[in-house]
């Protein structure tokens, strides 16, 4: 019997101003009938383009320099065009990744739906394409699928198109389903729940999965094979369960160092005390193994808890809320609630994390707390001083001992400035030192935040989005600020580099005493960071505790949610 | 149940591992730097440096200049010197392209209306820039009313032509035709379109993270503007101004050619093509080479917008 899917020796190039890049360097892998596979890997790791290539739909420029893609015996590398669209939808369904740009905003949902049921022969006449294109969308599990068909994708929360684009994918009952990062975009409780539906759904009609995914705890939890990635090749791959306890290669192994959810996990399973080491093959990798684990990380952390004095509160936030006016066309407008009557206080030099899915309002508080908005009612006392009744000179004093890190490393930093000038704005806005003591600050704050001196001269859009964060970052320190407002500040990072900056934060939170406030939607990525934990939902703070009080014993549903749908339960708990 | 993984090299194990274990423990995210800098501009003049057509462009352009600054090393003819009996005659020995209707030399005649061109573009230009970025970068930046106010204001203005307003103007102020008239007419009602593209560009940049970072580090919010948001939002403009330079200098002579524009006594493209277009069908080459003159610079104008375009574009810049 043919494999079902034979991926041999596939190298596939991107023609660029400077010849040919290579983005896969020989990938070979199966997949049977029925099975699911997850491709695992960081950005640039030619995950997405080997999906891509499979169904021949390389972006701009990319092209199959050789090897083959044997579906169902058949070479799709050579395939014409006609072929392929035979085989494209019908054979092998494709979800893409992101759910707010792939359905077309000008035609409803529903035609959409049935343009997809025509091109791929399921029903003919009119009558019956709709009857499918219906049908096609309650398998999905979108409620009410009949009074939804003529809505428009607007009107769709992200979750919701992500199980339009499911339903399209899966439509013509294909033997192999690609799915690219289907959830990363979605809040994480949403994602737990389309991947159950997805899974069910590929159990039933017994639909081979190949799952694209950056987070290694997800994949391990829904996929049979795991096949991981690094630069254009294949470093391992085998039974997921194998390769999460036993990997073998070096840079699977600081992976799953480094992957936030494994860690938070591995803290979990080991009880508050002591941390379960990582399984440590070669020896030589050990040592960086050791640097990114972040489950160690957090119990370096615990250790040096006792170490910080009590010192009071840093920030008192009392009862803040936030009402934005939203216009309603012509002269009317509604009122909405981002922030309501949240209260909570940040003990000095230590964490607090603000956890919430999008629109909780999480944001909000920082930009509140930052003095980029004004509260509608509430007071926000920092080091004991209200901020609403300063004025002027006092405020622009205030905000040397406050400082933002923002999640966008690409838009953080003025692309027209050298990083020297970058790093040194606060000091020049602030009037500290003369030009030669800003100098010596600024290659100071290179050297703490690990980048070479050099750097000084450069520009921002020579570096990567992790040593972008560092800048950011060192900007903020600059003035030797108390607080830090981390909004979302390792989001955007690779798992890798993640855990680099997460290290990095606490070491200068450490050596400087710092307060953090991190702000995240990523549950997971708290438990190794934060010292107390915040739980917001629709503007107000649900649950707030100790971080470990948080974690063993959550009190609200929605913070249980939220615990479960961090990937990886079932695996390393045991 | 088979677990195999196919891996094309060793054989069918269960647990494939890859033997190139060099490789996987590169230091993660180290800092490699080119030897170059980069940055917008950098980047921007290394791709231009690149493009046949920003070479072609340029060196026309200098060459234009340096006509308009010196026309003296171009020729010795006086063009104001004309022989009635030499009207229309060809070419001849040291007035290779003939004369006008006038009996004046062209050759001469083109040469020194290259300034009055020029000068008109340049006037223009920095009048609609000047108005363009203060008024469209204000319109962005503070938005609410001051959008409002300054976005109609600017409407009322594009609604009417350019070449129309010009036209009335020149018209009403017949008595003082001069170079400075004539650039004030036409970049009066040309700005509006320079104010959209600020406009547009400074709301894009001031919602940058970096504009937050400022704010929270107590910048004032003029300050930002002329700090951050201005250098970030100004290539657009520097494409649009060359491309109504190249406009301007069209709107010149086709001002003087309906005989609005400047005076016979001012050197201008304009006013010779409108002299010769009396003869057009008998002698058509005295306005064929004012036209010619006129198009050759233009095109170097547009071209080089289009060359400056490609290496500025915000597109080509989230390429790298």
């Amino acid at each position: 019997m043919t494999r079902l899917l034979e991926v041999v020796d596939l190298e596939v190039g991107f023609r660029t101003g400077n010849g040919v890049v290579k983005a896969l360097n020989g990938v070979s892998f199966t997949i049977d009938r029925g099975e699911s596979v997850a491709i695992v890997g960081e950005s640039g790791s030619g995950k997405s383009t080997t999906a891509a290539a499979i169904i021949n739909l390389l972006p701009g420029g990319g092209e199959i320099l050789g090897g083959k893609v044997l579906f169902e015996g058949k070479d799709l590398a050579k395939a014409s065009t006609a072929e392929l669209e035979e085989v494209r939808g019908k054979r092998i369904g494709f979800v893409p990744q992101d759910p707010m740009s792939n359905l077309d905003p000008v035609w409803s949902v529903g035609f959409q739906v049935r343009e997809t049921v025509r091109a791929n022969g399921l029903a003919t006449d009119r009558a019956g394409a709709k009857a499918k294109s219906i049908e096609v969308l309650q398998q999905a599990g979108l409620p009410g699928a009949e009074q939804r068909f003529h809505q428009y994708p607007h009107q769709f929360s992200g979750g919701m198109r992500q199980r339009v684009l499911i339903g399209m994918g899966l439509a013509a009952n294909p033997s192999l389903l690609i799915a690219d990062e289907p959830t990363s975009a979605l809040d994480v409780t949403v994602q737990r729940r389309i991947l159950d539906h997805l899974d069910s759904l590929t159990e039933n009609s017994g639909t081979a999965l190949m799952f694209i995914t950056h987070d290694l705890g997800l994949a391990a939890e829904r996929a049979s094979k795991l096949i991981v990635m690094y630069k254009g090749r294949i470093v391992e791959a085998g039974p997921s369960l194998e390769i999460l306890r036993n990997p073998r290669h070096p840079y699977t192994q600081r992976l799953i160092a480094a992957a936030p959810s494994l860690a938070s996990r591995r803290i979990q399973a080991s009880g508050a005390g002591e941390v379960a080491p990582v399984a440590s093959g070669e020896q030589q990798a050990a040592l960086e193994v050791e640097q990114l684990d972040l489950a160690s990380a957090a119990e370096h952390r615990l250790q040096h808890e006792d170490a910080r004095r009590e010192a009071g509160d840093a920030i008192v936030v009392d009862e803040l809320t936030k009402v934005f006016k939203i216009r309603q066309g012509g002269f009317r407008s509604t009122e909405f609630t981002a922030v309501d009557k949240v209260s909570f206080s940040i003990p000095k030099g230590t964490t607090t994390a603000l956890v919430g899915e999008s629109g909780s309002g999480k944001s909000t508080v920082a930009k509140l707390l930052l003095g980029l908005e004004t509260p509608t009612s509430g007071a926000i006392t920092i080091d004991g001083r209200r901020t609403d009744a300063l004025t002027g000179r006092a405020r622009f004093e205030l905000r040397r001992r406050m400082q933002p890190v923002f999640q966008d490393p690409y838009g953080s930093l003025d692309p027209l400035m050298s990083i020297g000038s970058i790093i040194a704005e606060p000091l020049t806005v602030h009037g500290v030192g003369d030009r030669a003591s800003r100098r010596q600050r600024v290659l100071e704050l290179l050297d703490q935040v690990a980048l070479p001196r050099v750097l000084a001269g450069r520009y921002p859009n020579e570096l990567s989005g992790g040593q972008r964060q560092r800048i950011a970052i060192a900007r903020a320190l600059a003035l030797k600020p108390e607080i830090v407002v981390l909004d979302e500040a390792v989001s955007a990072l690779d798992v890798l580099v993640q855990a680099q900056i997460l290290s990095l934060l606490a070491e200068l939170q450490e050596e400087l005493g710092l307060t953090y406030l991190f702000i995240t939607h990523d549950l997971a990525v708290v438990r190794v960071i934060a010292d107390n934990v915040c739980v917001m939902q629709k503007g107000r703070i649900v649950e707030q505790a100790a971080t470990d009080e948080v974690f063993d014993n959550p009190r609200e549903q929605y913070t249980r949610d939220l615990l479960e749908a961090i990937p990886g339960a079932s695996l390393l708990a045991s | 149940m088979r677990s195999d993984l196919s891996t094309g090299r060793a054989s069918d194990a269960p647990h494939y591992v890859s033997d190139f274990a060099d490789e996987a423990v590169v230091q993660i995210d180290s800092v490699k730097l080119d030897e170059r800098r980069s940055n917008l501009w950098i980047d921007a003049w290394r791709d231009l440096r690149r493009r046949p057509v920003f070479w072609v462009s340029g060196v026309l352009i200098l060459f234009i200049t340096v006509v308009a600054l010196f026309p003296g090393l171009f020729t010795s003819v006086d063009p104001r010197f004309c022989d009635i009996a030499k009207s229309n005659a060809g070419p001849e020995a040291g007035h290779v392209l003939g004369y006008t209707r006038q009996g004046c030399d062209v050759y001469a005649r083109i040469v020194t209306g290259t300034g009055t061109s020029l000068s008109v573009g340049l006037i223009v230009v920095l009048l609609t820039s000047v108005l363009g970025i203060l008024f469209g970068s204000l319109a962005g930046y503070y938005g609410g009313v001051v959008d409002a106010v300054l976005s109609r204001a600017g409407d009322i203005f594009f609604s009417i032509p350019y070449i129309l307003a010009a036209v009335v103007i020149m018209s009403v102020l017949s008595a003082h035709r001069n170079i400075f008239v004539i650039s004030l007419a036409i970049g009066l009602f040309a700005w509006p379109s320079t104010a959209r593209v600020m406009r547009a560009e400074v709301m894009r940049v001031k919602n940058a993270d970096f504009v937050m970072a400022s704010i929270a580090l107590g910048l004032s919010r003029f300050r930002i503007l002329l700090r951050h948001v201005l250098p970030n939002a100004i290539a657009p403009v520097i494409v649009i101004s060359t491309i109504s330079l190249a406009a301007a200098i069209t709107a010149e002579a086709t001002l003087s050619f309906l005989g609005v524009g400047l005076p016979n006594s001012i050197m201008s493209w304009g006013n010779d093509i409108s002299q010769a277009q009396a003869t057009l069908r008998t002698e058509p080459m005295p306005l064929i080479w004012p036209s010619l003159a006129l198009i050759v610079t233009v095109l170097s104008f547009i071209l080089m917008g289009e060359a400056l375009r490609n290496a500025l574009d915000p597109r080509a810049r989230a390429r790298r």
